[in-house]
């Protein structure tokens, strides 16, 4: 096998690798914020159920998450789970991204000083719109460097989809290295996850620049 | 009577921090309140403005309720009233809580477009004569953390003000302050005074209370000690507590 044909092969696995991470942060950022919604609920039953769930994901593996989510409907209700590979990943990497995310977020939500509540709240702004014109906005700035860091993780957690036998980019290294006798595959794998890493970075660094106007 | 607070009671815990406390406010009235710390001022003000609820008593603006006692319980006024009534007041913090990534504008400009659904080009003139008004018509596109204590203090002067209240609280607008900065803050709050603008004032500066001051509040242990005009109060107190704690701001 010529070294474009390997290129061109694991080409696909590349964009599967790139689909499964834009759509688990499609999916898991704003899922996190609800997440971190009803962790801070009023209601003691609903926040300790969440904070329960989020120690779950937590507390586990992603790999047995995977195994547990594709897996589980059969074990659990008999369906068949033909077809059901890539959701069950996707619904795996989102879920458990979304724990982290909805952590991140509470930690920044709480660093906020309650005097700006306070200051929205007698000039007569709703209790959404404190959130998303004042809140938020001041959320997010503070966390972008974590963000950043789940960001990071995930682009490399994205090879546990090997475990499922999906072929992303990953998976088809160790597949056509074992086929080929050659170690090539492993470094062009190894080269895609650093520049996307290094994309991954310097587009955060953007967004940091961009919100450093103030302090 | 813009204000009127009656037979206000609040605790935390078991520590009763306002007993029974009334306040009326009358249109163009600007009232000072004073008082050792942890005597009350900073919770009366913070129940006036709703950010705190009492456990009794009753509070209206306007004549109208926000809060009404019944069977030795407050009740307040449906959130759709409350809405309404928070129009009349306005409140300026210590600590400016001014809107980080909001310029100058922006933060002056914001609640009365959202809130309030005023016309864009209005509240812009509105605003910006204000701004002018606190000596910053220069500062308008800058952000809060690039102004000193004083301008931050001044545009959540002018902030308040953008809104029209009817009446504004200041709870300690000079306390956080540099002392060479107080005067700055402390000269606007004049002139509103003398625009007859009505105000509520917790303030430690006792020579800004006698001068701006229609009428002083003295306060302590969570009770009304002592209120009258600023040279009675100032000049010759009736309750030994008022002359103790006057005696402490002797030049
Ligand atoms: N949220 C709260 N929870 C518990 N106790 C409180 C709370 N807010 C105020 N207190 C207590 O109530 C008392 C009165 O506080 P308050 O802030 O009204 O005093 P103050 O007159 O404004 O004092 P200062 O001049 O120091 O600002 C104090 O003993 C304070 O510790
Ligand atoms: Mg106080």
């Amino acid at each position: 096998m010529s070294f474009s044909t390997m290129l061109s092969t694991m080409a696909v696995g590349m964009l599967r690798t790139c689909a499964i991470f834009f759509l688990t942060l499609l999916g898991s950022l704003p899922l996190g914020l609800g997440i971190m919604l009803l962790r801070r609920s009023g209601n003691r039953f609903v926040s300790r159920l969440t904070q329960v769930f989020i120690a779950i994901i937590r507390g586990t593996p992603l790999m047995l998450q995977l195994l547990v989510w594709y897996f589980g409907p059969y074990y659990l209700f008999g369906v068949n789970i033909k077809g059901w590979r890539f959701p069950a990943i996707l619904v795996a990497f989102i879920v458990n991204y979304a724990a982290y995310f909805a952590e991140i977020y509470r930690g920044g939500v709480e660093s906020i000083s309650i005097g700006q509540y306070e200051a929205a709240q007698v000039l007569g702004y709703s209790r959404s719109q404190t959130f998303m014109k004042i809140i938020l906005p001041q959320v997010v700035k503070r966390i972008l460097p974590s963000i950043t860091n789940e960001f990071i993780t995930l682009v490399k957690d994205t090879s546990m989809a090997f475990t499922l036998a999906y072929q992303e980019i990953f998976s088809l290294a160790k597949q056509i290295s074992a086929s080929q006798t050659s170690f090539m595959p492993f470094v062009i794998a190894g080269v895609f996850y650093f520049i996307a890493n290094y994309a991954v970075a310097y587009a955060m660094e953007g967004c940091e620049k961009a919100l450093s106007y103030y302090n | 009577m813009i204000l009127e607070m009656n037979n206000i009671r609040k605790s935390f815990d078991s520590l009763e921090v306002l007993k029974d406390i009334s306040l009326s406010v009358d249109s163009g009235e600007v009232v000072s309140i004073i008082g050792p710390s942890g005597s009350g001022k900073s919770t009366l003000l913070r129940c006036a403005t709703l950010l705190e609820q009492v456990d009794g008593g009753e509070i209206r603006y306007l004549g109208r309720a926000a809060c009404t006692e019944e069977n030795g319980a407050p009740r307040y006024a449906s959130p759709s009233e409350l809405k309404e009534l928070r129009r009349a007041f306005g409140l300026v913090f210590q600590s400016f809580n001014l809107f980080p990534h909001y310029s100058v504008l922006k933060n002056v400009m914001e609640a009365p477009m959202l809130v309030q659904k005023r016309n864009k080009e209005e509240v812009r003139a509105t605003a910006m004569g204000l701004l002018e008004k606190m000596g910053l018509e220069s500062k308008c596109d800058a952000y809060p953390c690039q102004l000193s204590g004083g301008q931050q203090q001044r545009v959540a002067i002018a902030r308040a003000l953008c809104l029209k209240p009817e009446i504004l609280f200041f709870d300690e607008p000079t306390s956080a302050l540099d002392p060479e900065l107080t005067g700055e803050v402390l000269k606007v709050i004049k002139q509103l005074a003398e625009e007859n603008m009505t105000m509520v004032i917790v303030t430690h500066e006792m020579p800004f209370a006698r001068a701006v001051s229609d009428r002083v509040i003295f306060m302590d242990g969570g009770v009304i000690v002592e209120q009258g005009e600023p040279e009675e109060v100032f000049g010759n107190p009736r309750q030994e507590r008022t002359k103790q704690f006057l005696r402490n701001y002797e030049p």
